[in-house]
């Protein structure tokens, strides 16, 4: 017999513990991996997933706890493993009735544990610290919600409890009024419904001075500064080697907020002295990180996590070849897009499509492959002679955060380089990693702001964050502190350098930037930049393709190989000073991007001249900037 | 942690301590004879080391009364002659060990015994040891459990598990035939078992700088403990692959026992080894074993045994019947050392992408402030788990253990690496068929050809070049002269590579320091003396000053990378002077004077000064480096751009592959890095070549002969610096064969690698000739011979002159 729907979503601690119990006759029986094939094959169905809470748009306090919900999240750190009660046995005290329980997928087990029962079986699991993925712009939060919502809508069949109806209501809040979605509800509304509408009102405003007063004492240990949303214990019970940190997910679990969790470190102080010493040797500081109030951070106990090869709502969220339908029914249009969307970055910068062309291929780039210690396919751009006038970065900035699913804006002025941190750092004591900004999921776009440096000295903490940006760039890695050694943690980081002068960075290229409009026109030219609102729809073609050309697959043939080696050949005859090794590697980088950018998935005559043209323009650019400009290397 | 070898645990057995006077004294002072017994119950585990464990108490009962250091003085003995006397139905215990013990005719047992000094009954263990959970026999008095003894068998496991329902299985006053409770592994059998090891075992394996001044014919723990008799060292350490040689059933039952009543995670409650780095460690915690009450009517004293961490309180006083009058004097408590430490995995035993996990370890008595944070170590213990309890009132658990070690036993690898080289520490641990990988490899004619292109692949040709790293990697043979006052030998290649900037020399760098274990990558631009050496700072916990040691330090056997080493201050390179010959580092800082290992090898790449490479300087004129430096330098390599057609064929071809070939395809094409790092750290650590006489011969023509090339033309083309190199060379070439033997064929190559490299950066554009003397004087002969040339005609043609008044020209010529 199914479960239905409902069942398995409200209530999915019911359906494994008749597993559990049905498996009790039969040993063998596999229940634990029936179970979490059961889950699998439900979300599988069309939809199925959409029907799942997601942490990320719903306040905590609106969900059941004991539920099915779904997160979509980083993974910021790892905790040890840890033993629990797979099995054990609990004494009725007036009965002495024995019972054996499932202690699977929960943090707390019934009362009156036989700890003495020889049916007790311990398993081992492994918590993972996750938080919401670190510098998601709002269009793919906002997108994801919508999505979701629209499909909740049956939850009106819950029984109407006072908890449910709450967040019923909320449903039916965000299903009107999707943008309002945090503001307290105002809408008409049934006399009947009314009570609970002010219910869910009360709890609104409650909500967030609750979460300021605890994350007050609290830190979430967020990767990059100013980030909210809430941050979860996730327990993995099976195959968590396969999870990496930094990894994205959808974790699909049970909500557990057992107040008896937090309670912990309230009742240890006044009841330590009858308590167990040896449990009381955690000091204070990694009590309060690694068991947190629940009411705060949630625990979730996975039943099936889906790992994301982007966070990009507008496109379906499976592998490549999944997808391959969705492919190439888009491929033939991503050439006229790429036209669009050029055309709009090159008004963006200022008229000059050379580097707006370059733009694009940025944008696209993706750490494919690493060869030995070398990442192929990193394309980090340094656009120099950006203006410093009218905040034009931030203009620059605000645009590409509107096109790409997560971006963070870090401006390298002295006070941050030497205050921020940026690499991650074990702190032993409360024996987490604590975060730094650089500590960022794949295919985020890193927008280093150069034009804010001003002169002075770094210090040491400055120094070594710029050998950290340096590191990343051009080996794609962090190396995270681990106090008595370093760890390389290899990344995969769009970093965009944007400055006047060259950067002091290292790049894989450089472009400068040639304004078509002068100086006394720019102010008006970058407000006009702004009054220039791209329809939603626009926007989001641009965005499907953006994530679209990453995700293409590429090779070259043979016959493509010979050719560009007796380029590179000829090349070198004429002027062997004028192409080096590094150079090739670059134009074959260019020659790439500039397929996947046109939608082609491999490489031809056509784009190999293209891509060399290109390259021979913005290096003649290059050295006409250098006749101008006598001092720059 | 769960996955942690358990192949070589090394466990401690603990001898009962003397009770010295400092330890009797203070009310921290432990009891050392009875500790953490209490502390025992709480651990799920019914424990571990039933062959030591049951005859001990008996032993020591008999050897109190020899103590002469226990006197009136000593409370806690005194008061366990007391009670000993006081149980009476414990008295069968002693007898039967007794004999057991000495049965097999061992003298020294028998002359340890009668020796006045607390010395080492060889059976004796210290009830302290977190690994004994037995209770001496005779203290049970007073606990709430005392109905269940009777059998001294019985008292072990109501302690590890509070239920006493359990199956019993012992048989009682027998002391032959005791089993451990709960399994049928008889308590006689072992002892005689392990005794047997004891005495008898001869380790065939010894090498000898382990157990110096050891007989390695004689039986080895037998020595031991003699020399432990004198020490008076309380710990015996016994490596449990030695008692799995001897006796595979005695360790079986060492490590695993027991696994009663519950089904656990494999490991728990066994004993393991696992390795790992210390990360902090807890002050010192008094932990209450016995709490001393007082009756404040009639000051009748009592004790009560902490249970499960409680007191039980006393309510009423036995003496005088009243109510509530008994109150802790807290300086007549006993009480032990405890510590917490906690360790977390080896950054090398990572699977990549993931965090480092911790455990608590737990190290009682002895064991506390034996290891300091930062230290690597082998901890051997026993794996605990423990429920927790939400709290005491509610009566739902958490359901998730708590676990830890409780260790028996420390050691530190990383310990002798300030006087010598560790072994251990370098020695990975390969199996069977990893080794069998690595001679198959290296019996492959071509294996050096292997491996030179296996090295960075990405890195298009430059063959010598890789084959020199790749020598590096595996470094010569070291020797020690310090006996004849010359000190070690250095047997670290170092490298210099110049060329043009973009030939991949950094990312030649990154492999390197990516490929060995012990790396360090430095830039010259970013890093200063003090990040190359040391430095002092403040540790901001203890407030002390502590030595923090820079990239060559902690390069200690391993390779330091530094790029951009022409970018790097005077000050700085001077430092490496001394470490690049003498291999080590002398500070003198803060008041800190000392002298640390830095036997690392240097890789250092240098761009040239005028940003391209000029072909019509020499090497020194192009990079700007003091000769003194450069002639520390084995190899130097020139990265040029070679500039012909055929080349930029194959480079280009190689590139373009590189962009689009699958990840299988070029694993088939080239070696697995971690079959290289493994081949590495084999050969490195079991290949110790010596030069053969032919060897020697083809050495000394070759040095020879270079002499020779230069004499012709009245100039010095070699030192003895370069012979000494051409022996590294052609050690390390021996070590990639896997040869102990260096062959002539080493040295062909070794002198042929070394011809190259000096082709490319000793050669005098002037001349074309090879001239070792720009690198090691920092001019070429022909450049010298110029200089005194113009002199001459100088002085020549102002001698002709006559009488001119021209005294500006020959100072200049000068």
């Amino acid at each position: 017999m199914m479960p239905s729907t409902h069942d398995w979503i409200n209530c999915p601690l019911g359906v494994v513990e008749g597993m559990f119990a049905a498996s009790q006759n039969n040993p063998n029986s596999g229940w634990e991996a029936k179970a979490v094939e059961f889950f699998k094959n439900q979300l599988k169905e069309k939809d199925a997933h959409t029907w799942v809470p997601s942490l990320n748009d719903v306040p905590l306090h609106y969900l059941k706890p004991n539920s099915l919900v779904k997160f979509r999240c980083f993974i910021q750190d790892m905790f040890d493993p840890e033993f629990f009660m797979g099995v054990y046995e609990t004494v009725d005290p007036s009965t002495k009735a024995k019972v054996l329980r499932c202690g699977k997928y929960k943090d707390v087990t019934e009362c009156g544990v036989d700890f003495n029962s020889s049916n007790t079986v311990t398993a081992e699991r492994q918590t993972f610290y996750c938080v919401p993925i670190p510098g998601e712009n709002p269009w793919v939060k906002e997108s994801y919600a919508s999505t979701s919502q629209a499909r909740v809508v049956p939850s009106t069949s819950y029984a109407p409890t006072r908890q449910k109806r709450s967040y019923e209501e909320d449903d039916d809040d965000m299903d009107t009024q999707p943008q309002k979605q945090r503001e307290p509800h105002a809408g008409p509304q049934s006399p009947t419904e009314h009570h609970g509408n002010g219910d869910c009102k009360r709890q609104e405003t409650e909500a967030p001075s609750n979460q300021t007063a605890s994350a007050s004492h609290l830190d979430l240990n967020f990767p990059l500064p100013g980030e909210k949303g809430p941050s979860c214990l996730v327990k993995v019970y099976e195959d968590w080697e396969s999870f990496k940190l930094n990894d994205l997910l959808e974790v699909y679990g049970i909500l557990s907020v057992n107040p008896a969790l937090s309670a912990l470190a309230d009742e240890k102080d006044t009841s330590s002295s009858i308590q167990d010493p040896t449990e009381c040797m955690e000091t204070a500081e990694e009590q309060r990180v690694h068991s947190p109030p629940a009411s705060l951070v949630p625990r979730l106990h996975m039943l099936y996590a889906r790992p994301l090869p982007h966070n990009n709502p507008l496109l379906p969220c499976t592998t490549v070849e999944d997808n391959s339908a969705f492919l190439s029914s888009s491929l033939s249009e991503m050439a006229s897009v790429r036209a669009e969307l050029l055309a709009y970055f090159t008004h963006i910068l200022l008229g000059d499509a050379l580097a707006a062309e370059y733009l694009i291929l940025h944008l696209i780039s993706n750490v494919y492959t690493r060869r030995d210690v070398l990442p192929l396919g990193k394309f980090t751009l340094n656009l120099s002679g950006c203006p410093t006038a009218a905040s034009y970065t931030e203009r620059f900035y605000q645009i590409i955060q509107q096109l790409v699913p997560s971006s963070y804006y870090l401006g390298m002025s002295l006070q941050n380089m030497n205050q921020m941190r940026l690499v991650p750092k074990k702190d032993y004591v409360a024996n987490r990693l604590v975060s730094g900004a650089l500590q960022l999921a794949r295919n985020t776009s890193l927008f280093l702001d150069e034009t804010q440096l001003e002169q002075g000295q770094l210090d040491t903490t400055g120094v070594r964050n710029v050998t950290a940006l340096g590191n990343l760039i051009s080996w794609q890695k962090v190396d995270y502190d681990f106090n008595y050694h370093q760890m390389e943690f290899p990344c995969n980081i769009n970093v965009l350098i944007v400055s006047e002068g060259r950067s002091l960075l290292p790049s894989d290229c450089q472009i400068h930037l040639q304004s078509q409009v002068t100086a006394p026109q720019l102010e008006e030219y970058l407000s006009s930049i702004h009054m220039h609102p791209q329809s939603s729809s626009q926007l989001n073609k641009f965005r499907i393709y953006l994530c679209m050309a990453r995700q293409l697959d590429y090779n070259i043939s043979d016959e493509m190989t010979k050719s560009v080696e007796e380029d590179f050949v000829d090349m070198r005859k004429d002027d062997p000073q004028s192409v080096s090794a590094e150079d090739l590697h670059r134009m074959l980088v260019v020659a790439r991007l500039l397929s996947l950018s046109l939608g082609q998935t491999s490489l031809s005559r056509d784009s190999w001249l293209r891509a060399k043209h290109i390259d021979m323009l913005r290096r003649s650019r290059m050295e006409q900037h250098k006749c101008v400009n006598g001092n720059e290397p | 942690m769960d996955s942690a070898g358990k192949s070589s645990p090394i466990l401690g057995c603990y001898w009962s301590k003397v009770p010295r006077e400092n330890n009797v004294t203070g009310s921290f002072a432990p009891d050392l004879q009875q500790l953490v017994r209490t502390h025992k119950r709480r651990y799920l585990g019914n424990n571990v080391f039933p062959n030591i464990d049951s005859r001990w108490p008996q032993t020591r009962t008999e050897l109190q009364p020899s103590h002469p250091s226990e006197g009136p003085t000593s409370p806690p003995s005194q008061r366990r002659k007391g009670q000993d006397s006081s149980n009476g139905d414990l008295m069968p215990m002693p007898t039967s060990p007794a004999t057991d013990m000495l049965s097999p005719a061992a003298p020294q047992d028998t002359s340890l015994f009668s020796s006045p000094r607390p010395s080492v009954p060889p059976n004796e263990v210290d009830m302290s040891s977190p690994l004994m959970y037995g209770t001496p026999s005779s203290r049970v008095e007073g606990t709430p459990r005392s109905g269940v003894r009777g059998t001294p068998a019985r008292q072990r496991p109501d302690l590890g598990s509070p239920s006493t329902d359990g199956a019993v299985a012992s048989e009682p006053n027998a002391g032959q035939r005791l089993v451990i409770w709960g399994t049928d592994v008889n308590v006689g059998t072992c002892k005689e078992k392990f005794q047997r090891f004891l005495q008898r075992f001869i380790d065939p394996t010894s090498k000898e700088d382990e157990n110096a001044g050891l007989d390695l014919n004689e039986p080895l723990y037998m020595q031991k403990l003699e020399e432990i008799s004198v020490v008076g060292d309380p710990v015996l350490s016994v490596n449990c692959l030695h008692v799995q040689s001897f006796d595979a059933e005695l360790y079986r039952q060492l490590i695993c026992y027991p696994q009663l009543l519950r089904r656990l995670p494999t490991d728990i409650d066994q004993l393991i080894t696992i390795s790992g780095m210390v990360i902090r460690t807890s002050q010192l915690i008094p932990e209450m074993q016995e709490a001393f009450f007082q009756c404040q009517v009639c000051a009748y004293s009592t004790r009560v045994e902490v249970d499960r961490g409680r007191i039980a309180e006393p309510a009423v006083c036995r003496h005088c019947n009243t109510t509530h009058s008994l109150a802790l004097v807290h300086n007549r408590s006993v009480f032990s050392d405890k510590q917490m430490i906690k360790i977390q995995e080896s950054p090398e035993d990572m699977p990549a992408g993931q965090t480092p996990h911790t455990t608590v370890v737990y190290g009682h008595n002895d064991l506390v402030d034996k290891v300091q944070p930062g230290d690597r170590i082998n901890i051997t213990g026993i794996y605990r788990a423990v429920p927790m309890r939400v709290s005491p009132i509610q009566s739902s658990v958490k359901s998730v253990y708590k676990t830890h070690i409780d260790a028996i036993h420390f050691r530190k690898t990383d310990e002798k690496r300030l006087h010598g080289l560790d072994e251990d520490a370098e020695q990975k641990l390969f199996t069977e068929d990893r080794v069998q990988t690595l001679k198959e490899l290296a019996a492959k004619p071509d294996v050096y050809e292997r491996l030179s292109s296996a090295l960075a692949p990405s890195i298009y040709e430059h063959e010598d070049i890789k084959k020199g790293i790749l020598l590096q990697l595996f470094g010569g043979s070291r020797k020690d002269f310090s006996q004849t006052g010359r000190g070690n030998f250095r047997a670290e290649v170092n490298i210099l590579l110049c060329g043009d900037p973009g030939t991949s020399k950094s990312q030649l760098l990154q492999y390197v320091f990516n490929l060995v274990p012990r790396g360090q990558y430095t830039s010259g631009k970013g890093s200063s003396a003090v990040g190359l050496t040391a430095y002092v700072m403040k540790d901001p916990e203890t407030r002390q000053l502590v030595l923090q040691t820079g990239a060559l330090v902690l390069s200690d056997n391993g390779i330091c990378c530094i790029d951009e080493f022409d970018k790097m201050s005077d000050s700085t390179r001077s430092v490496l002077h001394e470490v690049m010959e003498q291999q080590t580092l002398s500070i003198a800082k803060a008041g800190i004077i000392c002298q640390l290992n830095a036997r690392t090898a240097v890789l250092a790449a240098a761009n040239p000064i005028e940003s391209q490479w000029n072909p019509k300087k020499t090497t020194i004129e192009n990079i700007q480096l003091p000769h003194t430096l450069l002639s520390r330098f084995d190899l130097i390599f020139l990265m040029l751009d070679p500039q012909d057609e055929a080349y930029d064929r194959r480079l280009a071809h190689h590139l373009v592959s590189l962009y689009y070939q699958s990840e299988e395809q070029m694993e088939e094409e080239f070696l697995d890095m971690a079959v290289l790092r493994d081949y590495i750290a084999y050969a490195r650590t079991y290949i110790n070549p010596r030069l053969s006489e032919e060897a020697s011969q083809a050495l000394i023509e070759a040095y020879v002969d270079m002499r020779k090339i230069g004499s012709g033309r009245g100039m010095v083309s070699a030192y003895p610096r370069q012979l000494e190199s051409l022996i590294r060379l052609a050690e390390a070439h021996a070590k990639v064969r896997f040869s102990e033997k260096v062959e002539t064929i080493d040295v062909e190559e070794a002198k042929r690698l070394h011809r190259e490299a000096l082709k490319q950066s000793a050669t005098d554009p002037r001349t074309g000739f090879v001239d070792i003397s720009i690198l090691t004087t920092g001019m070429s002969a022909t450049a010298r011979k110029r200089k005194e040339e113009v002199a001459q005609a100088l002085k020549k043609l102002i001698q002709a002159k006559g009488k001119t008044p021209c005294h500006e020209i020959p100072a200049a010529a000068r």
